[in-house]
Formats: C-alpha cells, sequence, structure tokens
C-alpha cells in the first residue's frame, strides 16, 4: 500500500472516526458503511461490503451509551475493509487477518476516545471561569477544539494502524496455510453468534419477542431452502 | 398538542441551533458530560434576549446553560427547545431553570437509549444485512441502511427541537407520545424478527458453494446444499446462547477477537 493510498484512508478514518460521537452521528461510522466506503476507495466495493458485514455483526452489540467504554468501530472498520482490499494472497485468509486487524484497532479506538474524553474534561476545566461567566467564544472554541481533537484522533488511529498491519498481514497471508473453507466457516459462526446473542439480549424482554425470533429464523430457512 | 400562542422560533435560529445539535458531544467528557454542548446549541436563541449577546441576561443564561448535563444525544432536542424557550420567557427564576435541565437529563436519556440505541439502531442493522442476504450490491446496502436511519435520525432531533420550544417547561408530558412509550417495544419485536429472517441469509451469502469436504459431505443429507449453513448455525446458536448466559460478565467482541487469534496463529502454525 502506497503512502498515498494510506492518506486517503487515513482522512477517510479521520471523518468516519469523528461520526462515532463527536459530529453527526449519522452512523456513517457503522460497519456496513465504513467499511464499504474503504473498500471503495481501494477499488472494490464489494470486498468492502464483505468486510463491512462481518464486522457489523460483532459490532451489534455494542451500544454507544454515554459513559460506558465501548470498542470504536468508525476508524477499526476503515482498517479492516481497507486491509481486505488490498489483500496479496488468498482471499479467506486475508478476510481473518483483516478482521484481526480491524478487532484491535477497535480495542485501540475504544482505549484512544476514553483519553480524548479525558482531554476535554481537562480543557473544560481549565475554562471554567470563563465558562462561568457565559463567554460564548470560549464555549464555541470547546466544541472546535473537541471536533479537532477527535478528527486528529481517527487520522492518527487509522494511518498508525495501517502502516503496522499492512506488512503484518501480508506477511501472515503469505505464511498462512488454514483450510479457507473452514476459516470462513468459522468466521461466520462467530459473527452470526456475536450478532444473535446481541439481539436477543436486546429485545427478548419484549412481547412474543422469542416467538417473532423463531417466525423470522422459519422464513429465513423457508427462503434458503428454496433457493 | 401545540400551543398556539407559541411565537414559532424564527428559521435562520431553528437552523443554527440544529446544525449545532448535530455537534452537541463534540466536547464530551466525564465532569460536564453534554453540558458544553447544550450551551452551544442554545446560544443562538439566547441572542433574543434583553441586551443581545452583549446584555447581562445573555451571559447569565449561558453560563447556567454550560453547566452539567447529560441525556441521549438525539433527545437532547428537546432539552434545547425547551430550554431555550424558558431563558426567553424569563417565567421561571434561575434556580428553577437548573432544576428543570436536571430533571429533563434522566428521561431523555433512559427514553432515548430504548428507542434509538436499542431500538432504531439495530433494527436498521439488520434491515441492511436481511438486504445484503437478498443479494443486494454496496450501493443498495449503504443507501437503503443511512437512508432508513437518517430519517429517523434526523426526524428525531427536529421534532424534539419542535416539541421543547412549543412546550417549554410543560415539555415532559410530551415524553408521554405514543411513539416514545410503545415505539421500544414494537422495533424489539422487529428487531427479534428481522434477527431470524436477516443472519441465515446472510451466512448463506457469506458461504456460497463451500468447497470443505464436511460440505460435500453434508450436502448428501436431507438438507441439501445448506446442510452446512445449518450445521454452522447451530454452533452459532450454542455460542449466542453461551454468551447470554454470560451476559453482563463478559463481552462477546471479546470472545470474537480470542477465537479470531487462535484462528490466526493455527492458520500460520500449521
Amino acid at each position: 500500500m502506497t503512502f498515498t493510498m494510506i492518506l486517503g484512508f487515513a482522512l477517510l478514518g479521520a471523518f468516519l472516526g469523528l461520526d462515532v460521537v463527536s459530529f453527526p452521528q449519522a452512523m456513517f461510522s457503522r460497519p456496513i458503511v465504513a467499511s464499504t466506503l474503504a473498500g471503495t476507495l481501494g477499488g472494490s466495493a464489494g470486498d468492502g461490503l464483505l468486510a463491512g458485514v462481518f464486522l457489523e455483526m460483532m459490532a451489534l452489540e455494542t451500544l454507544p451509551v454515554g459513559a460506558s467504554r465501548y470498542p470504536e468501530w468508525g476508524t477499526a472498520s476503515v482498517v479492516g475493509g481497507a486491509l481486505y482490499v488490498s489483500r496479496h494472497g488468498d482471499a479467506t485468509s486475508a478476510l481473518l487477518f483483516a478482521m484481526l486487524g480491524a478487532m484491535i484497532t477497535a480495542w485501540v479506538g475504544g482505549w484512544s476516545m476514553y483519553v480524548l474524553r479525558r482531554l476535554n474534561g481537562r480543557w473544560t476545566k481549565r475554562a471554567l471561569p470563563a465558562l462561568e461567566v457565559g463567554d460564548a467564544s470560549v464555549v464555541t472554541w470547546l466544541q472546535m477544539r473537541g471536533l479537532g481533537a477527535d478528527l486528529l484522533r481517527g487520522f492518527a488511529l487509522t494511518a498508525l494502524a495501517l502502516t503496522l498491519l499492512v506488512p503484518l498481514t501480508t506477511i501472515a497471508v503469505a505464511h498462512g496455510h488454514g483450510d479457507s473453507a473452514t476459516i470462513r466457516a468459522v468466521l461466520v459462526a462467530v459473527a452470526a453468534s456475536i450478532a444473535g446473542s446481541a439481539a436477543w439480549k436486546l429485545s427478548h424482554g419484549s412481547k412474543h419477542g422469542p416467538w417473532f425470533f423463531i417466525g423470522g429464523l422459519a422464513i429465513g430457512f423457508a427462503l434458503l431452502l428454496r433457493a | 398538542m401545540d400551543n398556539p400562542t407559541v411565537r414559532p422560533l424564527p428559521l435562520l435560529t431553528a437552523s443554527r441551533m440544529f446544525i449545532r445539535m448535530l455537534a452537541v458531544q463534540a466536547s464530551w467528557n466525564y465532569e460536564t458530560m453534554l453540558g458544553t454542548g447544550i450551551g452551544f446549541s442554545v446560544e443562538p436563541a439566547l441572542r433574543d434576549l434583553p441586551g443581545g449577546r452583549k446584555g447581562d441576561s445573555y451571559h447569565a443564561a449561558l453560563a447556567r446553560e454550560t453547566h452539567y448535563f447529560n441525556a441521549h444525544p438525539y433527545l437532547a432536542a428537546v432539552a434545547v427547545g425547551a430550554l431555550a424557550r424558558v431563558e426567553l420567557d424569563g417565567s421561571l427564576p434561575p434556580a428553577q431553570i437548573e432544576r428543570f435541565r436536571i430533571a429533563l437529563c434522566g428521561p431523555l436519556g433512559s427514553v432515548g437509549d430504548r428507542l434509538v440505541w436499542a431500538g432504531w439502531l439495530p433494527f436498521t442493522v439488520l434491515v441492511a444485512l436481511l438486504a445484503y442476504g437478498l443479494g443486494a450490491g454496496p450501493v443498495v446496502v449503504v443507501t437503503l441502511f443511512l437512508l432508513l436511519y437518517n430519517a429517523g435520525h434526523l426526524g428525531l432531533r427536529a421534532w424534539g427541537l419542535h416539541t421543547g420550544w412549543t412546550h417549554g417547561k410543560r415539555v415532559a408530558g410530551s415524553l408521554a407520545t405514543p411513539i416514545l412509550r410503545q415505539g421500544p417495544e414494537y422495533l424489539a419485536r422487529a428487531v427479534m424478527g428481522l434477527c431470524g429472517l436477516a443472519l441465515p441469509l446472510a451466512a448463506a451469502r457469506i458461504l456460497g458453494h463451500s468447497e470443505m469436504p464436511l460440505a460435500t459431505e453434508a450436502r448428501k443429507t436431507i438438507l441439501g446444499a445448506h446442510a452446512l449453513l445449518f450445521l454452522l448455525l447451530a454452533v452459532a446458536a450454542l455460542l449466542g446462547l453461551a454468551l447470554v448466559k454470560l451476559h453482563g460478565r463478559i463481552d462477546g467482541w471479546r470472545v470474537a477477537l480470542l477465537i479470531v487469534v487462535l484462528l490466526a496463529l493455527h492458520s500460520v502454525a500449521t
């Protein structure tokens, strides 16, 4: 991957990382979108979508609720999509290592958001005297500073992750000898179990919820058997 | 129901407030949480206070509005509208405005979390996964998800600002609207149904026609071409069940990371 490519992905990661919480939270940062956009940038929207579907299933259980710490899937999905589309070698091995890279980036991304929030707190504390007299310029400055820092966080995280992970992934894919179909099957089973358990945890308390699930499953299988 | 005596929020002011609300969490922190963002969003309306931007009322109101606040970011729009109204009305003394702000936090947080994070977001994601499972391409899947999700997202913010401004200090009653009260329940059922429907179809599309020996053997059974998929979904169901039982003690994505690491190590080592 060239420097220009990494720069392009890092810019995308910056804007999608910003979307996670700071602005505008329109869910461009969801894996199914972010990874597809990264795939498009890398030359294959379809490959980006495939990686995005896997990551989306794993991200379904993450609720971006206020003060909780959670993996940051926006920049992570850009990294996952970018790693997958820029592969050399077996596609399934590349998918496995792209998923691994994305999940590690999501973990580090969650930590970087925590650091940013602490930093925002320090800046706000320092600005308290001006806030107490209702200084509008300080309010605007704090908001802009937060946006800028988040943008920088996404950019740095994506650039760093790709710089480290592209060579590692290339080596790993070249030395990977696992059975492709088995790897893909295990990935599908893991992703489906995370998504299914997430939906169940969120919604099983609803009236007749489990029956809706069973009904959906029956229709899904019926469609498959007819295909 | 709208109060006919309320003057509408000027379009330019409302637009400024709406755009600023999209960045309500820009300086989110563990001390004041959304506080600065709320002040930032209400500020365009406060310019109409006596004395304008240089007046004492403006500065006092802005100082109040940047204090601690916490709510769901989309439903914070209700608070922004209502707080702009009570500040401009001058009907409440400062201490009561502070109490009103704090009273809004709880309901706007819990209702928003249930409606959006636990309802609308998984619902729209599963619609996108279903579209993928039915064979849709990248443009259709992404466009469908973004349009559907943001119709709800932007609509909720616009409704919140309008409702908050219209009802002012009596805005709590508007949270009893059927969409906010019963919406999460309907969405939860839809999420359950869609999850059952979308996951097998999406999994089948990802797997395609696997060439692994197990699949060849499995195809000879009564389940035919999709036997492997049924087997995998059964394994996924067992793992999912374990994750449901361990809810609150372990995160699913950490388990997934562990499995992916082991799979990667196995792939490199063999």
